[in-house]
């Protein structure tokens, strides 16, 4: 039997373009969570916090921030980076001071204040660091390494730019309603394939953009859920895993991939990866899901993560997507809270929103968006210097 | 008066205008390579090897994927004002299976460009200071008869 633990609460800072401290986002959406759940601050065990880069030193120690900004509590605390992936690492580490027994309850809170435009590199003459290489040598941004991999699926499989704004309408139609999305806007495909193209063959509605907010999680023991509440929805399996060697698909920040001379290759690439662990640990499959949060940082990243998740085979993702599969109504819903396509990516907030879309789901609290009968669903997402993430959650 | 070429970055790649070649090493042990260069140990798990060779890449290989920058990249990116888009392709060269990131060369597009092309390696500019040219690897297309529907 895997072992669980629960979610009492969830809560959310409305995802926008705030321009405030990231403090308060995650503040706000902490006490969401805690409202959620049924329990006070002084209730807290254990405080994870998601880091943010791009915030000075309160943002390198996320933890202690918002134990601070809380009032504090004396509970202990860790402050987990992982990129992207930031948000699962902190639910990780709560998740795992619970099944330890190290506490019974804990509090996961993720929040950023992101800056205009591209993502840059931290300033500096930084000859060492490939997250600054890459921009000085080559000026590969982010979507260039999305526009490599939207180009390698035309490429491979015939998808077309038809596809890709297909998956942007379809995710805008599921999240304009969300009132913590910050695109409240269905677009037309029209209006997808007219916006300026940034990185061919992606156009810039096509693009995650990135976001102020902040989300957060109460978790706790299936033991102190028993005494909170009558049905929690559960937590199957976590999984962070990085790459096998060798690598073979460029990721970010990287010039090259791992060279494959002379070396073996691991049985599942890492994309595949990532999933399979929380599948495992959680003794499910993709058969079992009723939904699905991927992480869209562009709109065909989402159809390379049908794939990796198993929902479909490889080349098969844009008929699941035009059949209808992946929209609210048909077989597995994808992103109904609008994905990263209508929040644009807070990082370290983001993939513990993708947790509390799956809670809501599995409640049948979302409203609009809800997806019928859902009691199995799984979020996915991958942060740069290769960090895998995946929760499985089911009621 | 002409501006002196300098490499963007030392050590990466030779400054041979005819033959360019990316600077990578080798594991002397299991043989398997490395780009940018590791220099103190082999990053391959199955192998105990610490001694790296430095080695020249091969010049050409199969256009694994490309796009390009329609937008100026921010900095470090020195962008020239106007900027003028470029491509960037990730090319698999066939020896030492790794897949290297480069600027296309000038003047060639995204729609010049298909996956399983041919690519060679060449320098060209990156940017320029008041006495510099700073010069970095590019990829373009083997002008050959195997890719003649795009050059």
């Amino acid at each position: 039997m895997a072992r669980e633990v629960a979610i009492l609460g969830v809560g959310m800072h409305p995802w926008g373009k705030w321009g405030r401290n990231f403090v308060e986002y995650g503040v706000h959406a902490a006490k969401a969570a805690l409202k959620d759940a049924g329990v006070t601050w002084q209730d807290i065990q254990f405080v994870a916090g998601g880091d943010t880069m791009r915030n000075g030193y309160p943002g390198y120690v996320a933890g202690a921030t918002f134990s601070q900004a809380l009032g504090w509590n004396g509970a202990p605390v860790a402050s987990n980076y992982g990129a992207c992936a930031t948000g699962v690492q902190a639910i990780n580490t709560a998740r795992a001071h619970i099944l330890a027994g190290f506490c019974d309850v804990a509090l996961v809170v993720g929040a950023d204040t992101a800056p205009k435009g591209f993502f840059a590199p931290q300033g500096g003459e930084r000859l060492d660091d490939p997250d600054w290489l890459r921009f000085r040598l080559l000026g590969a941004t982010n979507p260039v390494y999305f526009g490599l991999y939207a180009r390698r699926r035309m490429e491979l499989y015939g998808a077309t730019e038809l596809d890709f704004a297909r998956v942007k309408v379809k995710n805008s139609q599921h999240g304009y309603t969300n009132p913590y999305a910050r695109y409240k806007k269905a677009f037309t495909l029209e209006q997808v394939l007219e916006s300026p193209m940034v990185s061919d063959p992606l156009r810039l509605l096509q693009i995650c953009a990135t976001s102020d907010g902040g989300a957060a999680i109460v978790l706790c023991s299936t033991d102190f859920a028993r005494k909170h509440s009558t049905d929690p929805v559960r937590i199957a399996g976590v999984s962070t895993v990085t790459p096998q060697y060798p690598n073979t698909v460029i990721e970010m920040p990287n010039f090259a991939t791992d060279s494959a001379a002379g070396v073996e290759m691991p049985d599942t690439p890492f994309r595949d990866s990532i999933a399979k662990a929380a599948y495992e640990e959680a003794q499910l499959g993709p058969e079992d899901l009723n939904l699905a949060e991927v992480y869209d940082l562009s709109s065909a990243l989402e159809l390379d993560w049908y794939e990796n998740i198993g929902l479909c085979n490889p080349g098969e993702a844009e008929k699941l997507l035009n059949d209808g599969d992946t929209t609210i109504g048909g077989r597995v819903p994808v992103n109904p809270s609008g994905g990263l396509g209508c929040f644009g990516e807070a990082v370290p907030a983001q993939a513990i929103a993708q947790v509390c879309e799956l809670t809501w789901q599995l409640r049948g609290e979302a409203g609009e968006r809800q997806v019928e009968n859902a009691k199995v669903g799984l979020s996915v997402n991958q942060g740069l210097f290769g960090h895998g993430s995946s929760v499985i959650v089911k009621r | 008066m002409a501006k002196t070429p300098v490499p963007a970055i030392e050590g990466w790649f030779t400054q041979d205008a005819n033959d360019p070649r990316l600077l990578g090493s080798q594991c002397t042990t299991c043989k398997n390579y490395f780009f940018p260069k590791e220099s103190t140990f082999c990053r391959n798990p199955a192998c105990d090897g610490n001694e790296l060779a430095e080695v020249p890449l091969g010049r050409r290989g199969k256009l694994w994927s490309f796009t390009n920058n329609c937008y100026p990249p921010p900095a470090p990116y020195v962008a020239t004002d106007p900027f003028e888009p470029y491509a960037i392709a990730a090319v698999e060269l066939p020896e030492e299976k790794i897949v290297i990131l480069g600027q296309v060369e000038p003047g060639i597009g995204v729609d010049q460009l298909e996956a399983g092309m041919e690519m060679e390696l060449v320098l060209g500019p990156l940017y320029e200071d008041e006495e510099h040219e700073y010069l970095i690897w590019k990829w373009r297309p083997v002008r050959s008869a195997s890719n003649a529907q795009s050059v």
